[in-house]
Order: structure tokens, then C-alpha cells, then sequence
């Protein structure tokens, strides 16, 4: 409705050069991945490796890591983008790798919250002392071509099988671990299992899901587990803080260490979540291009495979992950699924889900001043309580500085009452044996 | 059986708490722990030994240093809100709510209508810490403070976030010589203001309601601004006798579900807790104490030569900084050697200090030595130019300068870290090139450490020294005090000494300033000449902690205190004139001075103005935002575009339209309404509706929905919508229209025109949050403005109630449309209006580039008017940007409102009487991105980049000081550019 204000002129460029990721490269360089989502990560890194690429998840995380991150990028910029680029450069300093022939890569959104700006900022941080080490992003939208990771239709297909795997398997280990009778079980089974997905990998089975997540129900189901009842705490919030140890103070393992059953939903719901994003702003603002219904399609099958996982998670007694479908429901509930900028409404949908699964303690877990968060994250809590009665939400923020004190204080303020609230429900529970 | 013992160890206390089996209350204690935790612990247990022997005890400690002592020593931990909450429900069974204010923390426990517990944030700053802290900035006792508040007569509004904020509302009033009476009142208001909007939430603290802690129990004054804000009676504001120790006896209460041990046994596994090694420390900043003696000689080099006041004869200059935490004064001969000089702390009025000194230099001597010229400098030069009438009144940026010159000509980096405030500036060619000052969230600086010595029992000379020796100084993050002091609590968790602490804070301080404020990649970025300066770096820890973090040598001059001083001297040495009209002994002698403050009727804004009458007469005010203020016929507003651009933005009505009325709707004039309103506007309009507007931002509106902001650190224009939401909800319309809005208007110079996530969905946050709000009353359907399809269907539904045609709403936006189509046709038209008459007049411009929402006086507090008053044209990047080529950045340009700065900022690199100020509002996350990139467009073609950030601070000092270094810095380049 409004006409462009150019004056005639050609645009100035004030961008700065930036090295580029070329095809050859493929042969000549190191790629180095931040570390989030470990088993995911390890699957994905392993078949790509086959595939012929070099690369590394890095793990280092010590203080270091945050200083470098803070010295580089400005300090108001979200906390997982002062992570990842702090331990890319203390990974390049360390002196393990040949900085002329290493890129390093990040995935990249595209949508309007800041974190679509992390490539150039990890740009702008690498090129006073890393100027010749390429920033690879990792889009589905089309972004920085000239410097993108190639993504062909077979390697979208082993990324999404990856994903599901690492989802069953992350969301298996939770639910065996603090129950494991044998300390180490549930360790051992996950690694057996990794191993497993990727001999599947291997001979190119990847796609028959339905024998590898049988598989892994089946050595799950093998660990001895205790039955005693522990408080079930979910952990939901912005992507990287949610899944990443560096990012949250290893919070699954402080959780564990406190008695409780950490439930984490999955990543496949973010990958579905952006998928379903392109499809509603179709509808809500016609907003449509060629890839809208490929986005319709995509979904389309991912959900058909998610519910034939989740019928099998059902049958072998464990808790399946969320259907999707029934997220945008519980979102529905919450807010409008317009709110789309950062982790948006899957926020609290995820909220309202684990509420009804009977995890009604939470860890919403936040970068400092995360802008989607206000609305989605903090924004929210009011209304999950008023809609479910025992809900017990904690906020985080998660910030360089913050210190673990703080954050473990809060956290074990609402284990206090997630306690509290089991050994009513007990009581209840007696009560009604007893009539 | 065995008795109950609960220990709670605070941040700052360890209270303890004896109960017999039968749950009565036989011993308690409460005492400071000065960081010595373990110690205090123990001490207090021999005192329960003594009273009771031996014998078994149910032990459990709480509180948020008591975690790590539990968790070492094995003894049984209780989260202490739950603590607190099962003393309640033993005690209090019928209390609705409970508010508790530690030394560093601050909780609130709802009990009936839904249990609930919540504690502070980690931006929500400390309470009792916070409260010791202003009354070290006032220079009284707390209890002194808790008197003087009785006293009050009025209540200053000071930002309730955290005490930084906080400081720098209070320290201009005190320099101002507002009442300490009222100050103190303000404190505790700001204590319940932070309480009730960080902590609530959202949730209206009603009912009967329990106070805890100590501070609450010990203040009255605190007491009586949280029943007279809450508006709770005798009968529902309950403050336990035992408030204190509420939290130990709740431990010990809980201790009841724990085995009991023997006395001896519970001492001894809290003697023998480990230290654990979870901290992370640092290097020794001296090996040895030979290291330590070469780094003094090295720096003895950079001292000033002497000469006697008593017996020099002949001319001397006189410069005094008046700063906002110390009043420094120097008399300078002509060749620059020092006669007197003085530093000292304000503890209040600095006018009384500097007439003091003034009246000894004159009996010193003994009409030997004329004044041949005098200049003030710092916060209070203003005041105190024109109480002593001194001859000039400079920038205290540029005083820096002229001293540092003196001591390096080469100087290239200079960096001052004073008591409040951090600034650095860089030197190019000769003339101050950038200007960095820390932003209200940073200020780590001196006087953190000094109320942190004195917390710990000490003076700041000494704690300091003792870090110099420290062995394993910790490492505590470089952020905000807030943060810090948290930093500080885990490394006492962790055992670590007060000689490491100490050491830890000191670069602390200097991390802070090197990475926050001036934010350098490495160290080289700072320059290779670097001279230190500041109070702050007379400390040896601070000064070798600095030397360590650049690996450089820098020069601090013996005067570094008094830098700001020597350069007002050296100033009025160089410009002096004829005659210096500084006070004589004579007219000194009699000279005298009234305070008055009163709240300015002249506009709006109600600004707490000062009124200080001389003895001879003449007055002085200061407060005043405008010349109304100070009882002078306000200057025109021509050259501020702002002021036009919220007057014809609120003059968008015309009348609804058509015969049949529809009904009446509200419109908040916030956030994305700043540019929109217009187009809503004609859009009811023509749908026949009735169009109110919410009432104008204002601090008391800002007050009416502070209980429904979700989220404490969300921007102050987001936090101000929910007091347009009141104030419409009181105005009874028929509903409240704000839309969701993900997409902006495309303009067609960015990859993507989003809004920033706040502004695209906040009424969710405002529905979720606000229980007037419901379905019926609050419409906000999902709208992307650049599809007329979807919009008018969304339009459509949204408003299905009040029957409109598909037809009447296509009319009604084209009517919207054409609208804000002429909106920003006249602010077009007004910023070249603007421009031309600055052109002909010769007058500089400045483009004060924010968001459309920044045109607000409650947001950006006047910044327009300020710089108008400074004799410069203000132009808004909306006027502008249209005019500046488009650019292409480094970073992902998608967002419309940002896209504008970027261009913006283009169009002024291409004029030369052009320049550009950023404003940021505190919180802004995608403003950490633009604003590096906006400095980048205006440096790499050679213009000064200054950002302003401003949040609720209502306090222009800071700004006042920044934007007058920019216009020398400006003015200095410009006459460069003529010589050459």
C-alpha cells in the first residue's frame, strides 16, 4: 500500500567483508558446531561425517568460554549468542585447530526476534582475530546464500530422522535415569542405542523409524526402575537455553542431582513449530510463496510420523512426546499462534501440555531480557495458573553474570512446593485407597 | 525428645532460633556475618550451647547463604521462602499474603486464593542492601535515615529498579539541596514501588498481610510507605514482634520432619564444611612486595610540584568539579603548580563545602594571592558558578582533557572512574573523538567498593590494601552491583577471604569498564598512550588491576582525584579576561543561601523544581526541565520536531463519521500507536465510531498498571501501555482496540519489515496480565496492514458485534490510510521546515533517532526541549531517513522501524551540520544490534556516535553532560576542519 522511498540513488554499502563458505571447502575445512543438543548433535555429526564432511561439536565449557563471549559481542545481545560465540573462539584459540582451514557453523531463522542476527554477529566477533574462518549458516529459509550449509532433499531427510531419534532417545534416558536401579543403565542403553542409529545411518536405513525406535523402547524397557513416585519437572523456554548445558548451568544434571524426573520436550516441536509458523501466516495474512505448501506438505508427513512414534512410545509404557496438533491446541488456550517471533506460542503450549501430562512443575528457562520471552515466557504464567490448578512455574534468566546461587535458589524454591504438591496428591491418593 | 533449631544465613545475617518441644519460642538472635559466615555460625552455636548444653536438636538451616554451608556440612537445608511459609501457616493461619525484604533479597507469598511464591530476579536489585547503600550515599545511619523519613513532606519520584538506578536519581536531588527528610521517604517508597512491580506481578497484594525480615522490622518508615501504598489499616498490616528471625523459626519448625543429632555433632560438621573449589580465581596482582614498591616508584614520576599557599604572592587560578559524589577544588600558579587542594565527599550540599574552602584559601593567604580566574565543572557546576560566581562553567568532559594534556600530550585514551561514574574518551588529532559513560546498568564504580567495605565492617583505604596481597583473587563477573553483590554472596558461599574478595572487586571494577562501557575487543583497541584518572584509581588494587587486564603501563597522575578541577583551573588560565568576577573575601564573608524545593505548575511534566536564593539576591533553580521552571518565558519549540510531532500525532480526530453511532472505542496511545494512531483513528472514525485516546504518559500513569507488568525487565514504553490500558478501562469505553501486528508497514528498504516482538504481541501480555480486561472489552485480531484482504477480514471478525460491511471497512482504512499518509506527510514537511531554518541561521542539527514511541516526553524526558535549550534543531529519524540512501548492513536488516535509523543515520554522514543521537530505552534487545551498526554508518565516514539511553530515570543530568561534550567535541572538529 505504500510506495518504495528510494531518491534515485544506489544504495550505499556499508558491509564489511566477510570470508565465504565455497563448495571446496568441504574438502579443505574443519567445520566446528556449538554444542546444544548432545545425543542429537552426535547422531547428526556422524552421519555427516560419512557424508564427507569434517566436523566437530565442540564441547568446552569453562569460564573462558563466556569471556570470550563477552569481550566479543555486545553485552545487551542474548545470552546464547554470547555463548556460542565465545566458545567458537576459545575453541579457535585453544590452538587444536588450523584456523586457515576451520569455518564454524550456526543455524540461522529468519525470524523477528534478534537471534536471526547471530551470523553476523559471530562475523563481526571473528574478524578482528579469525578473519579468514567462514561463518556457515544452517537455514531452511533461504538466508545467506552465498554462505550457506548445501542442503539437499536426502540430507533434510537424515537431519529430520536425526531429530526424531535424538528426541525418543533424549526424552527415554529422562524418564529411565533417576528411577535406574543399576547406576549407569540408562547411560549404557542410551549409548547402545546411539551406536544403533547410527549402523542404521550406516546402511542408509534411516528412514525405517519404526524398527529403530522399537528398538530403542525395547532396550529401554530392559532397565530395572524403581517406582517410587519423583517430582516431574519440565523444562521448557527460548531454544538454546532450554537444551544447551553450556547455556542453562547444566540444569538437567542439577535436576537429576535434586531427586527429580527432568522432562524435555522435544526439538522436533521447534522444527514443526516453524514448519506450522509459514503455514498460519498464509492464512492469517496471506502471506504466501512458493514454499507454503511445501511447508504444508513437510508437516504434513512429519506429523504422520510423530503420531505413529508416539502410538509405539504408548504400547512399551513409556510417556510419549507431545502431539503436535494437540500443541496448537493447548496454545490455542493460551494465546494466538500469531505470536510467532523466537520459541512464541510453542512456549506456552509446551506449558500447557506438560500440565496435562501430569507435569505441572516447570523451568521456563530464558536468556536475560529475551524479548518473545516477555510475552510468551513470563507473559503467560497468569493465565497457565488461573487454567490449571497445581501449575508451579519457575522463570529463569540465564545471563552471563547471573550466578548459579540465584538460579538454583529459585529453582529449589519451586521444587519445594513441586514436593509439597506430590506428597498432597499422595495423601489424596491414600485416602482414596483407603475409602 | 528434642528441640527445634533453626539457623538462617542471609546475605548479610545469620539469625537463630531455639523452640521446645512443644513449638514455643525459648531463644533467638540475629546478628551481621560480614562475610564471615561459617564464624558467625559457630559463634552463635556456642551461645546455644552455653543457654542449653549439649543435648539433641532437630537442626535446619535456610537462607541464600545457608545453601552451601547445608550442602558441605551435611546439616538439612529448607528452601527459606518455604521456611518462611510454614512459620506462617503455624502463626498466622488467617495472613492472605506475605511480604518479606531481606538483606539482598525481597519475596512475596500469597497464601489464599491460589499459594504462591515469588522471589526477586536477578535485575531486581537488593532491598536491605539497597537501603544500606542510600544511606551511605546520604551519609547517615540507617536508623538515622528511618527517623529523618518521619519527617517528609513530599516524595521525590526515584526509579525502583535497582540501586543504581536509584543513585542516579538521588544524587542530582541531593545536589540540588533537596531535604534529606524527603529523600529518605522516597527511598522506602521506591523499596515498596520495586516490591509491588517486580515482585507482584500482576497479583494485587490485598488482605491480611504479614511483613518479615529485618528491615522491615526495624524501619518504620519502610512500614508506613508499604501500608499507605497497598492502602492496608492496623487491623490488616500484621509486623510480627519476631519478623527477623521469622525465616529461622520456620527452619526450625521444618526441622521437625529431620533426625535429630547432638549439639556437638551438628558443630562439628559445619566446622569441618570444606571450601569448596567451585569459584574460579585469578592471578595475585603482586608477587611479591618488591613488585608492589617498584609499581609505586613508577608511578611517583606523574606527581604535581608544590608551592606554598603561605607564602606564594601573585595570581592563581581557582578550578572546582563539583561532583556528584565528591567536591574537588584546586589553585593552580601560572606555571601550574599547585598552591591548595581539596577532595572530599558531598555528605550532602556540596555549595557548603566549596564556600568553606573558598573562605580558608582567602585566610590562607592573607591577600597575598588574587583570584585571577576561576571555572567550575562536574554535576553541580551550574550551581555552584553561579553561587561563587565564577568565570566560566565548562563540561566536565572537557575539563578531563585540558588536565590530562598537561601531564601527556600524546594522550590518545583517557579513562576516568570515578565514585558514580565511569567515562572514557578517545583522542584523535587532538580533540576528544568519542565519548563512552556508563550506562545507568553499569555502573560498577567506586562507590560499590566503598559500601561494600563498609558492609564488611571497614574503611574503603583499608579494604582495599588488603587486597593488594590477596593470593587467589576471585573472579566476579563485570556487570551491574547487583549483580556483583550476587557474585560476591557465592564466593562467601564458597569460603572464599575478604583479602580475595576485595582483590576480586577491584578488577571487577576495572573489567566493567574496559568490556561494559567501553566494550574493546582487546586491550590494543584502547590506545597506546592511556592516562587513568578518577578517585577510583588512586586505589593501587584498581590501578595494578587495570595495568594487568591492558598488560600496558598507563600514566596516573598523583592528582588523579582531581583531575576534573585541575582542568576547570587550567581552563580559566587560558581564557580568563580582564577581570575574574569571582566572589572576594569580603562579599564571601557574608555570604549565605536559602533551599526551597516546589513542584513546577508550568506544564505537564510537574518537575520538582529547587529554588536556591544568595544572600545577594540573586537565585538559582534547577529541576526545571524548561525555562518555565526557572520563571522565564519558555523558548519556542520551532526547531524540535518532537514537540510538533506529539502534538499533530494526538490531533488526528476529527469527529466519528455517518449518522449512526456506533460506540465508543479506546485507543492506547503506545508503543506501535505512536505512528498508528492516525490510521486508527480514521479508521473508526469512518466506521462511525467515537475515538478515545488514553490519557498522556506520566509517571502516576505509569504507577496505575505497574501491578500488571509481567515482566520487570521489559522497556519502560512497554511497562507505560499498561497504564494506558487502566487509564481507558476507566474511561469506560464500549472496548479497547490494539492489534497484533508481526509484520509492519513494508517501506521497501529492508529484507523484512518485522516489528520487534514486544511491540507486534504485547496486548497478549496485556490480556494475559490485566483481569478487567476481557473477550468483550479488548479486541486485538491479528493484522498484517500490508494485505487489505486479510486485514478487513480480520477487521471483520474482530469487530463482528457492531455489524460492519466488508464495505464500510475497506472505506474506513482508506480513510486510515490517507490519514497517517498525511501524519507523515507533515512531519516531512515540518523536518525541512526545520532543516531550512537551521540552515539559515546557522544553526547545528541533531537527528534524535529512536522509535516512533520515543516522540513521547514521558519516554524520552524531554531529551528534545533539553537539546533545543542548547541552541541546536531536532529533527526525528521518521523526518529524515526518507532523504538518506538506502543502505545495506552487515547485519539482518528486517525490521521497519530499524531499518530507519540505519538510513537515517546515512543522510547525516552526508550534511555537515548534521548529527545524529541514538536514543535506546533500557531492555531493548534488538537496540544491542543497531546500535553498533548505526556507529559504524556514522564513524566510517568520520561523524561522532552518541547513544542515549533512558529508562523511567527521569534525571537529565547525565544526558545534559553527554550531549554538551558532543557539541565540544563537535565544535572542536569543526574548527579543525577550518584550519586545515
Amino acid at each position: 500500500m505504500k510506495k518504495k522511498k528510494t531518491n534515485g540513488r544506489p544504495p550505499v554499502d556499508f558491509r564489511d567483508d566477510y570470508p565465504r563458505f565455497t563448495p571446496e571447502m568441504k574438502h579443505t575445512h574443519k567445520i566446528l558446531v556449538p554444542d546444544m543438543l548432545p545425543v542429537h548433535f552426535g547422531i547428526i555429526v556422524d552421519f555427516l561425517h560419512k557424508d564427507g564432511w569434517d566436523i566437530e561439536v565442540l564441547h568446552n565449557d569453562s569460564r573462558a568460554v563466556i569471556d570470550e563471549g563477552l569481550k566479543h559481542v555486545h553485552n545487551d545481545t542474548c545470552y546464547p549468542a554470547l555463548c556460542v560465540t565465545g566458545q567458537f573462539i576459545d575453541a579457535l584459540k585453544s590452538g587444536k585447530y588450523d584456523v586457515e582451514h576451520t569455518a564454524v557453523m550456526i543455524t540461522q531463522s529468519g525470524g523477528g526476534c534478534r537471534a536471526s542476527n547471530y551470523i553476523p554477529l559471530i562475523r563481526k566477533a571473528l574478524k578482528s582475530e579469525f578473519p579468514k574462518v567462514p561463518v556457515i549458516s544452517l537455514n531452511f529459509a533461504g538466508l545467506e546464500k552465498d554462505s550457506g550449509f548445501p542442503v539437499g532433499l536426502k540430507t533434510l531427510l537424515k537431519l529430520a530422522f536425526a531429530v526424531f531419534y535424538g528426541d525418543t532417545l533424549m526424552s527415554l534416558f529422562n524418564q529411565c535415569k533417576p528411577y535406574e536401579l543399576e547406576e549407569g543403565a540408562s547411560a549404557k542403553a542410551r549409548q547402545e542405542c546411539v551406536e544403533m542409529v547410527n549402523a542404521a545411518y550406516d546402511r542408509g536405513k534411516y528412514l525405517s523409524y519404526m524398527p529403530i525406535v522399537r528398538k530403542m523402547l525395547e532396550r529401554f524397557s530392559k532397565i530395572e526402575r524403581s517406582r517410587e513416585e519423583k517430582v516431574k519437572v519440565g523444562i521448557v523456554g527460548e531454544i538454546y537455553v532450554k537444551y544447551s548445558p553450556l547455556g542453562n548451568s547444566h540444569l538437567e544434571e542439577f535436576l537429576l542431582s535434586e531427586g527429580c524426573e527432568p522432562v524435555v520436550p522435544a526439538l522436533m516441536d521447534f522444527v514443526m513449530y516453524c514448519a506450522v509458523n509459514n503455514v498460519n501466516d498464509a492464512k492469517l495474512y496471506n502471506k504466501k510463496s512458493i514454499a507454503t505448501p511445501l511447508f504444508a506438505v513437510v508437516y504434513r508427513y512429519l506429523l504422520h510420523v510423530q503420531r505413529r512414534i508416539i502410538r509405539l512410545t504408548e504400547k512399551y509404557g513409556f510417556e510419549p512426546l507431545h502431539d503436535f496438533e494437540h500443541l496448537r491446541r493447548c496454545a490455542d488456550k493460551v494465546l494466538n499462534q500469531g505470536v510467532k517471533m523466537g520459541e512464541g506460542w510453542l512456549i506456552p503450549a509446551e506449558m500447557a501440555a506438560l500440565a496435562e501430562t501430569g507435569t505441572d512443575n516447570i523451568v521456563c528457562a530464558q536468556p536475560f531480557g529475551c524479548l518473545p520471552n516477555h510475552i510468551a515466557g513470563k507473559g503467560t504464567i497468569r493465565t497457565l495458573k488461573q487454567m490449571y490448578e497445581h501449575e508451579n512455574i519457575v522463570a529463569v534468566d540465564y545471563d552471563p553474570s547471573a550466578t548459579k546461587v540465584n538460579q538454583e535458589n529459585r529453582i529449589k524454591l519451586m521444587l519445594a512446593t513441586a514436593r509439597e504438591n506430590l506428597k498432597e496428591k499422595q495423601r489424596r491418593a491414600e485416602g482414596a485407597d483407603k475409602k | 525428645m528434642a528441640k527445634f533449631m533453626g539457623i538462617d544465613v542471609g546475605s548479610t545475617t545469620v539469625k537463630v532460633c531455639v523452640l521446645s518441644e512443644t513449638y514455643e519460642i525459648l531463644y533467638t538472635s540475629y546478628e551481621r556475618h560480614f562475610a564471615r559466615v561459617k564464624e558467625c555460625v559457630l559463634d552463635q552455636l556456642s551461645v546455644v550451647e552455653g543457654k542449653f548444653g549439649g543435648g539433641d536438636f532437630r537442626v535446619c538451616i535456610t537462607g541464600s547463604a545457608g545453601l552451601g554451608l547445608a550442602e558441605r556440612s551435611g546439616v538439612p537445608f529448607v528452601q527459606e521462602v518455604q521456611a518462611a511459609f510454614t512459620a506462617i501457616r503455624k502463626y498466622y493461619p488467617d495472613a492472605d499474603a506475605a511480604v518479606e525484604l531481606g538483606g539482598e533479597d525481597a519475596k512475596i507469598i500469597f497464601i489464599t486464593g491460589g499459594t504462591e511464591q515469588r522471589m526477586n530476579g536477578s535485575c531486581a536489585g537488593g532491598t536491605g542492601a539497597f537501603i544500606d547503600q542510600m544511606a551511605t550515599l546520604l551519609n547517615i545511619s540507617v536508623p538515622e535515615m528511618d527517623e529523618l523519613s518521619l519527617k517528609a513532606e513530599k516524595v521525590y519520584p526515584i526509579a525502583s529498579r535497582c540501586g543504581v538506578f536509584a543513585k542516579s536519581d538521588i544524587q542530582p536531588l541531593l545536589n540540588q539541596g533537596a531535604r534529606k527528610e524527603d529523600i529518605s521517604a522516597s527511598i522506602f517508597r521506591a523499596v515498596v514501588d520495586q516490591t509491588v512491580a517486580g515482585l507482584a506481578q500482576g497479583r494485587r497484594i490485598k488482605g491480611k498481610v504479614l511483613f518479615l525480615g529485618g528491615p522491615l522490622y526495624f524501619l518504620k518508615g519502610l512500614r508506613r510507605a508499604f501500608k499507605e501504598t497497598l492502602g492496608l489499616d492496623d487491623a490488616h498490616a500484621v509486623f510480627p514482634e519476631n519478623a527477623p528471625c521469622f525465616m529461622s523459626i520456620g527452619a526450625a519448625l521444618y526441622a521437625e520432619n529431620v533426625d535429630p543429632m547432638p549439639l556437638a555433632e551438628a558443630v562439628e560438621r559445619i566446622k569441618n564444611a570444606k571450601n569448596s573449589d567451585d569459584i574460579v580465581t585469578g592471578e595475585p596482582l603482586f608477587k611479591d612486595r618488591a613488585e608492589y614498591d617498584a609499581f609505586v616508584a613508577r608511578h611517583k614520576a606523574s606527581d604535581l610540584a608544590f608551592e606554598d599557599i603561605k607564602t606564594y604572592r601573585g595570581d592563581a587560578y581557582l578550578g572546582i568539579d563539583s561532583g556528584s559524589t565528591t567536591t574537588k577544588l584546586v589553585l593552580i600558579t601560572p606555571d601550574c603548580k599547585l598552591l591548595y587542594e581539596h577532595y572530599q565527599s558531598n555528605n550532602g550540599q556540596p555549595l557548603d563545602i566549596v564556600l568553606e574552602r573558598l573562605r580558608e584559601i582567602y585566610a590562607l593567604a592573607q591577600g597575598r594571592i588574587r583570584i585571577a580566574g576561576a571555572a567550575t565543572t562536574g554535576y553541580g557546576e551550574d550551581l555552584i558558578k553561579a553561587a561563587i560566581k565564577a568565570d566560566f562553567g565548562i563540561v566536565e568532559t572537557v575539563a578531563h582533557f585540558k588536565a590530562a594534556l598537561h601531564f601527556d600530550p600524546k594522550v590518545d585514551f583517557i579513562i576516568d572512574i570515578g565514585g558514580q561514574d565511569i567515562k572514557c574518551f578517545k583522542i584523535k588529532n587532538g580533540a576528544i573523538d568519542n565519548i563512552m559513560l556508563n550506562e545507568a546498568c553499569s555502573s560498577g564504580c567506586g562507590s560499590f567498593i566503598q559500601t561494600f567495605a563498609k558492609a564488611m565492617g571497614m574503611e574503603i583505604d583499608e579494604f582495599s590494601k588488603l587486597g593488594l596481597f590477596a593470593k587467589h583473587p576471585v573472579e566476579l563477573g563485570s556487570r551491574c552491583t547487583v549483580f556483583m553483590n550476587s557474585s560476591v554472596k557465592q564466593a562467601q558461599k564458597e569460603g572464599a577471604s575478604v583479602e580475595d574478595i576485595s582483590a576480586g572487586l577491584s578488577s571487577s571494577i576495572v573489567k566493567n569498564a574496559i568490556y561494559k562501557v567501553i566494550r574493546a575487543k582487546t586491550p590494543d583497541e584502547l590506545g597506546s598512550n592511556i592516562l587513568v584518572q578518577g578517585g577510583t584509581f588512586l586505589n593501587d588494587a584498581v590501578l595494578r588491576s587495570f595495568e594487568l587486564e591492558t598488560g600496558k603501563q598507563v600514566v596516573r597522575p598523583g592528582i588523579a582525584g582531581l583531575m576534573g578541577a585541575f582542568g576547570a583551573a587550567l581552563y580559566a588560565k587560558e581564557n580568563v579576561g580582564e577581570a575574574s568576577t569571582v566572589v572576594t573575601e569580603a562579599e564571601l564573608r557574608y555570604f549565605t543561601y536559602t533551599s526551597k524545593s516546589h513542584v513546577c505548575k508550568g506544564c505537564t511534566s510537574h518537575c520538582n523544581v529547587n529554588v536556591i536564593g544568595f544572600s545577594d539576591g540573586r537565585k538559582f533553580i534547577s529541576g526545571n526541565k524548561c525555562e518555565r521552571g526557572a520563571g522565564l518565558k519558555p523558548h519556542s519549540d520551532e526547531l524540535d520536531i518532537y514537540a510538533y510531532k506529539y502534538a499533530r500525532l494526538l490531533d488526528c480526530r476529527t469527529g466519528p463519521q455517518g449518522k449512526k453511532r456506533r460506540g465508543r472505542v479506546g485507543l492506547p496511545v503506545a508503543l506501535g500507536f505512536y505512528e498508528q494512531l492516525p490510521l486508527w483513528a480514521g479508521f473508526f472514525e469512518a466506521c462511525g465510531f467515537e475515538v478515545v485516546f488514553s490519557e498522556k504518559s506520566s509517571r502516576q500513569l505509569y504507577f496505575k498498571g505497574q501491578h500488571t507488568v509481567a515482566s520487570d525487565t521489559v522497556c519502560y514504553p512497554a511497562k507505560l501501555t499498561h497504564g494506558h490500558i487502566e487509564s481507558l478501562l476507566d474511561e469506560n469505553v464500549d472496548f479497547i482496540f490494539y492489534p497484533c501486528e508481526s509484520y509492519n508497514l513494508d517501506e521497501h528498504d529492508s529484507a523484512n519489515h518485522y516489528n520487534c516482538p514486544v511491540v507486534a504481541y504485547y496486548p497478549e501480555l496485556l490480556k494475559a496480565n490485566n483481569e478487567r480486561l476481557t473477550a468483550q472489552n479488548f479486541v486485538m485480531p491479528y493484522i498484517d496492514l500490508n494485505d487489505a484482504k486479510t486485514t478487513v477480514r480480520a477487521l471483520h471478525k474482530a469487530l463482528k458485534k457492531y455489524k460492519l460491511s466488508r464495505r464500510l471497512i475497506g472505506r474506513g482504512l482508506k480513510e486510515g490510510f490517507a490519514r497517517l499518509g498525511k501524519f507523515q506527510e507533515d512531519v516531512h514537511e515540518k523536518g525541512n521546515e526545520i532543516s531550512a531554518k537551521a540552515e539559515k541561521r546557522g544553526i547545528p542539527v541533531v537527528v534524535l533517532a529512536g522509535r516512533p514511541y520515543h516522540v513521547d516526553p514521558e519516554i524520552n524526558h524531554g531529551i528534545g526541549k533539553l537539546l533545543t535549550s542548547l541552541g541546536i534543531a531536532v529533527l526525528s529519524e521518521d523526518s529524515v531517513f526518507f532523504k538518506g540512501r538506502e543502505v545495506l548492513v552487515n547485519v539482518l536488516n528486517q525490521w521497519t522501524y530499524h531499518a530507519r535509523l540505519y538510513r537515517a543515520a546515512e543522510y547525516a554522514t552526508e550534511h555537515d551540520n548534521v548529527d545524529l543521537v541514538q536514543l535506546v530505552s533500557f531492555g531493548c534487545g534488538i537496540d544491542a544490534i543497531t546500535t553498533d551498526e548505526v556507529r559504524s554508518i556514522l564513524e566510517s565516514r568520520g561523524k561522532l556516535y552518541t547513544q542515549i539511553k533512558i529508562d523511567e530515570i527521569n534525571n537529565l543530568g547525565v544526558v545534559k553532560i553527554r550531549l554538551r561534550s558532543m557539541l565540544a567535541a563537535i565544535e572542536e572538529q569543526k574548527r579543525r576542519r577550518e584550519k586545515r
